[in-house]
């Protein structure tokens, strides 16, 4: 598979491939990361949002 | 039954549709949906509730406090938005109007080497260079990208999850 880099597309054999995830109440965020001796040439992201704040409208009392 | 005291739950429809002006609005050319723009922004910046506007020039000038890099634009990218803003009562006595982008807001093929947090949300359509009025802000863990992609994936348009909304109390 090509991998779009710092260097151009390269084929993946060539590299080092790192993933992580994080998941908490706000995101659920996932990354890929290919190496190349030990130089990052490609990251990419990709955050799920969970959540958002909530906006409160209130009518007054009158009187 | 009692009467209650309440904003009604279809103003909150209606204030994502700009049908209610209780002060001077802009004048519209048309009844379609304004454009909105999503421009990611810094780790060490400092936006929240008091940010007004995207203070940059969509297409050509970062705004303080924005990322910049390889095939990022100034200004980030367009929201699809292809959902109506709903309002519907969560409860006998109260309401909930929202509203969530259609699609995945997706930056191709960037390089933003400086940390960044957070994501602007504002009008283009009622705006101009210097001054789009901001809708929100919503952050997620710092993130930086090289010669990949960054995708932020909208949470479910639902009235507990939705982007934005609002609720009577």
């Amino acid at each position: 598979m090509l991998v779009n880099t710092i260097h151009g597309e390269m084929d993946d054999s060539l590299l080092v491939k790192k993933e992580g995830s994080l998941d908490n109440d706000i995101e659920s965020t996932t990354w890929v990361e290919y190496w190349l001796d030990d130089v990052l040439v490609h990251r990419s992201v990709h955050v799920t949002l969970k959540t958002s704040p909530l906006s409160a409208l209130e009518a007054a009392s009158i009187g | 039954m009692a009467n209650s005291q309440s904003m009604v739950t279809g103003f909150l429809g209606k204030v994502l549709t700009a049908t209610h002006n209780f002060g001077v609005a802009p004048v519209r050319g048309t009844t379609a949906a304004d454009t909105f723009n999503a421009a990611l922004l810094l780790a060490s910046g400092t936006f929240n509730a008091s940010s007004t506007n995207y203070t940059g020039t969509v297409g050509s000038v970062t705004m303080s406090g924005e990322v910049s890099g390889t095939n990022y634009t100034a200004g980030g990218v367009a929201i699809t938005n292809a959902n109506v803003p709903v309002a519907t009562n969560s409860s006998p006595t109260a309401g909930v109007g929202y509203w969530t982008p259609s699609a995945s807001v997706v930056y191709t093929n960037v390089t933003l080497t400086t940390s960044f947090d957070a994501v602007m949300i504002y009008n283009v359509t009622q705006g101009s260079a210097g001054a789009y009025p901001a809708v929100s802000i919503h952050t997620f863990g710092a993130q930086t990208i090289t010669a990949g992609n960054f995708t932020l994936t909208m949470p479910s348009n639902t009235t507990s999850t939705a982007l934005l909304r609002l609720s009577t109390t």
